[in-house]
């Protein structure tokens, strides 16, 4: 006979139980407790009025912002130069389409009961860049050119985000197969490549990549500025990528190659079907955090006169016609790179949960 | 170590003929003077030992004695360095097309089962037959049925490894290296790491295959094991191999005195 199951004790369930025992068990806490509500509360209160209720939000000139808030007027008259740049206004339709795929691409792996979410996500990964290499620069299919040095804003920082994750998690990964390879010569480059683009700052690299890589290409070979700013940010990005993955590899015990092995499973098929899909999916974290990095780095294109959305809010908030409006701007320039890295970092959690098997020993 | 495990008649639990092959006269490995070292030490000092298709070898041994990398060389997880080694008259060397010949016929089954976390238990019975064997999927998936339902668990073919208990997850390995259909089957301790209430339920599995006529070597302590199903049996030490002969032979009249001791302290318990 069994002892009958009992109901938990009262005062450890419900609201009232939590705060018991989260905020009030001691009167050290209680102190703690009270200081802290009271510093929310006076804080609270301007921002609450900064940001909403003494913000002016219509209106057609610096002059409707008056009052203590904020003036997202500012954000609001200027949201177009943050979004698409220098984009000639009659052709944003393509920018929009872009958004729009991207979105269609990747809400629906937020959703997890989605029928199909993984389509999706593989369309994101390959059709998405190719519309993308045809759409924004034009130039084909009756399409007007659009000149690179005409991108910018917000679409300008998630084309360099995006090519340079994109291309760089591949490249990573075959640097980081190479840097365990046994043979010296492909392990030796793989190192040297490596550490040397490791080794050098992002804000080197896009210099070198914008000003000394034209002196040293043969003459009428030519990239566009863009170009060779996406080239160096991908060079460098899948260096950091390869010591991710390599971690990853190091980590899938040596049982696992001897079984895929004695199964007869050669190199690439042991590493494409065993190894690969384990070590990528414990390096989940580190692949992300590399992304986030990458995609806050992006705003050093500055440095070399592209305008990215920091490049494009910085540069009219200088603009006299209105009061002061640079902590509008900044704030409106974290908001924007926090959704985009929130997200990721939602949907490497989401991930997690979903290829975990239950196998942690 | 005890005899606990295995009081059945081997030829009584198997009824299905699944094996591939029959007890012929043909030797399907030949180990001729192989030799391996790792670094400076010699761990293999000159075997020499052949197997007849559908022979049920068992090797034991103190620990270190050179069994696991002995049959480990067998496949060529290990390389020797000296010698000859056959399997079913391929013979192992640098050449990977021969390795991988040879790990095609050559089933393996470990300490540690080494099944792969990220498939299902279907997956990994499926994964080498249709990416070596180049099997349509439809026969690669009965085929991985039959087996899961030889080993007895084919209500698990959609969990994963990692939910499964330890006797599950080494009878899933077993059936996941018989679904190649190989020639040969190898085993490197597969009870020692499991509970001791496990052990029976994979020592029945592998007396019925033994059953079937499946080539075995087979790296255990499990005497009782050994008495019922082996034909031969082998005792090394220090990289030799000392002794070989009938478990009958083996077991009650042992020539060597190292096989003695090592005997004495294996059954007191």
């Amino acid at each position: 006979m069994s002892l009958p199951s009992e109901l938990p004790p009262r005062q450890d369930i419900g609201v009232i139980g939590w705060m018991r025992k989260n905020l009030f068990s001691t009167w050290y806490n209680i102190v703690l407790t009270l200081v802290a509500a009271y510093l929310v509360m006076t804080s609270a209160g301007p921002l609450l009025s900064w940001v909403v209720l003494e913000a002016t939000f219509t209106g057609d000139s610096a002059a409707d912002c008056g009052g203590e808030g904020a003036c997202w007027l500012f954000i609001g008259q200027r949201l177009n130069f943050f979004i698409y740049g220098f984009y000639p206004d009659a052709l944003q339709w393509r920018v929009d389409i872009m958004f729009g795929l991207l979105a269609v691409a990747f809400v629906p792996q937020f959703i997890e009961r989605f029928p199909r979410r993984k389509w999706f996500g593989v369309f994101g990964l390959t059709g998405l860049p190719l519309i993308g290499y045809i759409l924004i620069p034009g130039g084909w299919f009756g399409l007007e050119e659009v000149q690179s040095s005409r991108w910018g804003g917000l679409m300008l920082t998630l084309i360099l985000a995006y090519v340079g994750i994109l291309a760089a998690l591949p490249i990573g990964i075959v640097l980081a197969l190479g840097r365990r390879s046994d043979m010296p010569i492909i392990r030796g480059m793989c190192v040297v490549f490596i550490e040397v683009w490791r080794a050098v700052p992002l804000i080197t690299v896009l210099f070198m990549a914008s000003v000394m890589l034209p002196l040293f290409l043969p003459d009428g070979v030519n990239f566009e500025k863009l170009m060779r700013a996406l080239i160096g940010i991908t060079l460098w990005q899948s260096a950091y990528m390869a010591e991710v993955v390599r971690g990853g590899l190091q980590a899938i015990p040596k049982g696992q190659y001897e079984a895929a092995s004695a199964l007869g499973l050669g190199y690439w098929r042991k590493t494409g079907l065993v190894v690969l899909p384990q070590a990528l999916t414990l390096v989940i974290p580190g692949i992300v955090n590399t992304f986030i990095s990458l995609f806050k780095d992006t705003t050093l294109v500055l440095i070399i006169g592209l305008f990215d959305i920091l490049g494009a809010v910085q540069s009219t908030i200088t603009d006299p016609a209105w009061r002061n409006v640079t902590t509008e701007g900044y704030v409106f320039v974290a908001f924007c790179f926090w959704i985009f890295c929130f997200g990721m970092s939602r949907y490497s959690q989401n991930l997690e949960r979903k290829l975990d098997t239950g196998h942690k020993s | 170590m005890t005899e606990h495990n295995t009081a059945q008649n081997p030829e009584g639990v198997c009824t299905a003929p699944v094996g591939l092959t029959k007890r012929t006269d043909k030797t399907i490995i030949r180990v001729a003077d192989m030799h391996k070292w790792y670094g400076n030490f010699h761990v293999l000092k000159g075997l020499n030992l052949e197997v007849k298709e559908g022979e049920r070898i068992v090797i034991c041994g103190p620990s270190g004695s050179g069994k696991s990398t002995f049959i480990r060389c067998i496949n060529r997880l290990e390389e020797h360095q000296r010698g000859q080694i056959m399997v079913d008259d391929v013979e192992l060397t640098d050449d990977v097309k021969q390795i991988d010949t040879v790990r095609k016929e050559v089933g393996m089954v470990f300490q540690h089962f080494n099944l792969f976390p990220h498939l299902t238990v279907l997956e990994n019975c499926c994964l080498a037959p249709l990416w070596v064997r180049k099997v349509p999927k439809r026969e690669a998936l009965a085929t991985a049925m039959e087996y899961l339902d030889r080993v007895k668990i084919p209500e698990q073919a959609d969990k994963y490894p990692g939910q499964l208990s330890g006797g599950q997850q080494q009878r899933v390995a077993i059936a996941r290296a018989l679904c190649m259909k190989p020639k040969i089957m190898l085993f490197d301790e597969p009870t020692s790491a499991l509970d001791p209430e496990m052990i029976k339920e994979v020592l029945d599995v592998m007396i019925e295959l033994a059953g079937s006529g499946m080539t075995m070597i087979c790296v255990t302590h499990e005497m009782g094991f050994a008495k019922t199903v082996a034909d031969r049996v082998i005792f090394m030490d220090q990289g030799e191999i000392v002794e070989l002969a009938p478990p009958e032979e083996f077991f009650s009249n042992p020539k060597e005195a190292r096989t003695k001791q090592f005997l004495n302290q294996i059954l007191q318990h």
